[in-house]
């Protein structure tokens, strides 16, 4: 029995252990890579898991101080807090709409709208690209703080609506009750409580728009107004010259933050994609 | 409405004032609510459901980047673009890497979801790592395995040397490098593992949540009776999660089917392994014929509206359960 228990322990330590090294090993490629100096990353001889000449911060300085990194980073700020602000203020309401006032149509229109989350970038960026055009907006970062709340407000009013749907309700009245117009009782009463759900929004607006490539892409050709994604991986790619130490930091300097305020908020971000289909 | 009135006249109707406030809210409510929601679907309607229609427009006509005009042309666009031998390589390339990758991450993320819905210890660490493909920005993580595969300095390669089976006189042959991307058949390898690598977390952790809600009694029985490991996953596990499961393969499904970035950074679109949304991007944006990228685009709709309607079918049953 107990050489069966201690066969199964292994069995599962084995099993994390392969799947860690199967999805982090791209990420722990780039942070050895990172501190590594020419003489030693260009070295066909030398064995590649290893440090043989000593590590170094140099490439990380490069990065920052003679690439438009920074820049990049401040656009991508930018576009993320304005995102953010778009966000919030359409989706509070329409979720609170689509919970409390619309009745039994409202799940339906919820789903409708989650739906819309769906139609890939890649199917709308040749249309999109004529309207921000046509709006005088091509080839800035406004571009880009217009187009992205099509995703993130369909996305957050799906999940904004599962965390209303939890709210007691009898706060509300009660303030109803003493007084307050509907919307003063919304103020008052289901806003605070649902400043959770709103972090929620903010992070998830934060994350997807660390996240979108093709958009970007498509709308932005000038170096100082891209985004951090796009920037790094047509910038800093230049011809023959690859400073992959330089691009490595980039990516990962960006990339571990971003999966970090991703897991903190991860079950809400299942209970919004498993559609219902899990009642725990 | 009707439940509007029972809401807002249930607690208030003691006395006339409470009365005359009822109403008030009454005239409201029926207002307050489309007007709150106008805001989200006025911006839904513009910036998705305009350039919707507006791309099956640019399929059916003429444009280009130099002359904006939309002159119909009929499926002139459909035609042309079938016949490109890059168009049809995508296509299949595009059902080929959903397919094959959506099947294999179903099995694996089983694997995983049952190893994350365990106790052990360091488990908060390989969840985090075993999400990270996910959880990071995917042009981004893509960079890392460009740099993994490259040439001449891939550390794979290195290994595969370092093991006698690459170089002369070995088994991978007569060059010191794999080339792992610049050879069609295995940089379309190379894609699909990618793919693979990218969606088996969400599939894993939308398992995870079907696998924590199989009720505690249905696991205790099953272990009183006796039944092993392989027959509780084949005669209860599996029948239990069938829904939740193809949730996961439907979204893995999506996200793989229209996804040009993976491509975009590995290959450029080289080595014949476009799929649709980066041909079309190729097409419509570097080239500048946006009629003819559009159409190419459009080919993701059908089997895109195909998805969907299964994921509302399934929505659907759940709710009436």
């Amino acid at each position: 029995m107990d050489a069966k228990k201690l066969g199964a322990r292994s069995v599962l330590y084995a099993a994390a252990g392969f799947f860690a090294l199967f999805a982090a090993l791209p990420f722990g490629w780039m942070i050895l890579t990172i501190f590594k100096q020419n003489t030693d990353l260009y070295n066909p001889q030398y064995n590649p898991f290893l440090y043989n000449d000593p590590p170094t911060l140099g490439n990380i300085r490069l990065l920052l101080e003679d690439t438009q990194y920074l820049t990049f980073a401040r656009n991508t700020l930018v576009v993320a807090i304005l995102v953010v602000v778009i966000t919030v203020v359409a989706t509070v309401p329409a979720a609170y709409s689509l919970t409390r006032l619309a009745g039994r149509w409202g799940e339906g229109l919820g789903i409708g709208i989650f739906l819309v989350y769906l139609i890939p970038p890649t199917l709308l960026f040749i249309p999109l690209t004529r309207v921000v055009a046509d709006l005088n907006v091509k080839n800035t970062i406004w571009a880009m703080v217009l187009v992205y709340p099509t995703f993130t407000i369909p996305f957050c009013t799906w999940l904004l609506m599962g965390f209303f749907k939890s709210i007691p309700w009898d706060i509300e009245e009660q303030a109803m009750i003493d007084g307050y117009s509907r919307l003063g009782a919304i103020w008052r009463t289901v806003i605070p409580v649902s400043v959770p759900g709103i972090l929620t929004v903010v992070v998830f607006s934060v994350a997807l728009t660390m996240h979108e490539f093709v958009y970007a892409l498509a709308f932005v050709t000038s170096s100082n107004q891209k985004t951090i994604s796009v920037g790094v991986t047509t910038e800093l790619i230049r011809g023959d010259v690859f400073y992959w130490q330089a691009l490595m930091a980039a990516a990962a300097l960006v990339a571990l933050p971003v999966a970090l305020l991703y897991n903190l908020f991860l079950d809400r971000f299942i209970a919004g994609f498993t559609l219902g289909a899990v009642k725990g | 409405m009707s439940a509007g009135t029972a809401r807002a006249g249930l607690p208030v109707t003691v006395e006339d004032q409470g009365e005359d406030r009822g109403r008030y809210l009454l005239d409201r409510e029926g207002l307050l609510g489309p007007l709150l929601l106008l805001p989200a679907i006025a911006y839904i309607a513009a910036l998705v459901g305009f350039p919707l229609v507006l791309a099956i427009a640019y399929s059916f006509s003429d444009v280009i980047v130099a002359d904006q005009s939309i002159d119909w042309v009929g499926l002139d666009n459909f035609r042309a673009v079938v016949k490109t031998p890059n168009f049809q390589n995508a296509l299949r390339n595009t059902f080929l890497f959903t397919i094959v990758s959506q099947v294999i991450v179903l099995v694996m993320a089983n694997a995983l979801a049952m190893v994350l819905a365990a106790d052990f210890r360091g488990k908060r660490l390989v969840r985090f790592l075993t999400l990270l493909p996910w959880t990071t920005p995917i042009a981004l993580a893509v960079l890392g395995w460009l740099w993994l595969l490259d040439n001449v300095y891939s550390p794979v390669d290195w290994l595969l040397r370092e093991a006698g089976l690459l170089g002369p006189g070995t088994w991978l042959g007569p060059m010191g490098n794999v080339y792992w991307l610049s050879e069609p058949s295995k940089a379309q390898l190379v894609v699909l593992f990618v793919h693979i690598w990218r969606t088996l977390p969400l599939a894993t952790v939308i398992l995870l949540a079907g696998l924590t809600a199989i009720p505690q009694d249905v696991r205790d029985a099953a272990n009183v009776d006796g039944a092993g490991f392989w027959r509780q996953l084949v005669y209860i596990r599996i029948p239990l999660l069938l829904p939740i499961m193809a949730v996961a393969v439907l979204f893995g499904m999506v996200f793989t089917f229209t996804d040009m970035t993976v491509v975009y950074v590995l290959t450029r679109g080289n080595s014949d392994t476009h799929v649709l949304a980066s041909l079309a991007y190729f097409t419509g944006v570097e080239s500048g014929s946006l009629a003819q990228g559009a159409a190419i685009a459009l080919f993701l709709f059908p089997a895109l509206v195909g998805i969907a309607v299964l994921m509302l079918r399934l929505a659907r049953r759940t709710e009436t359960n």
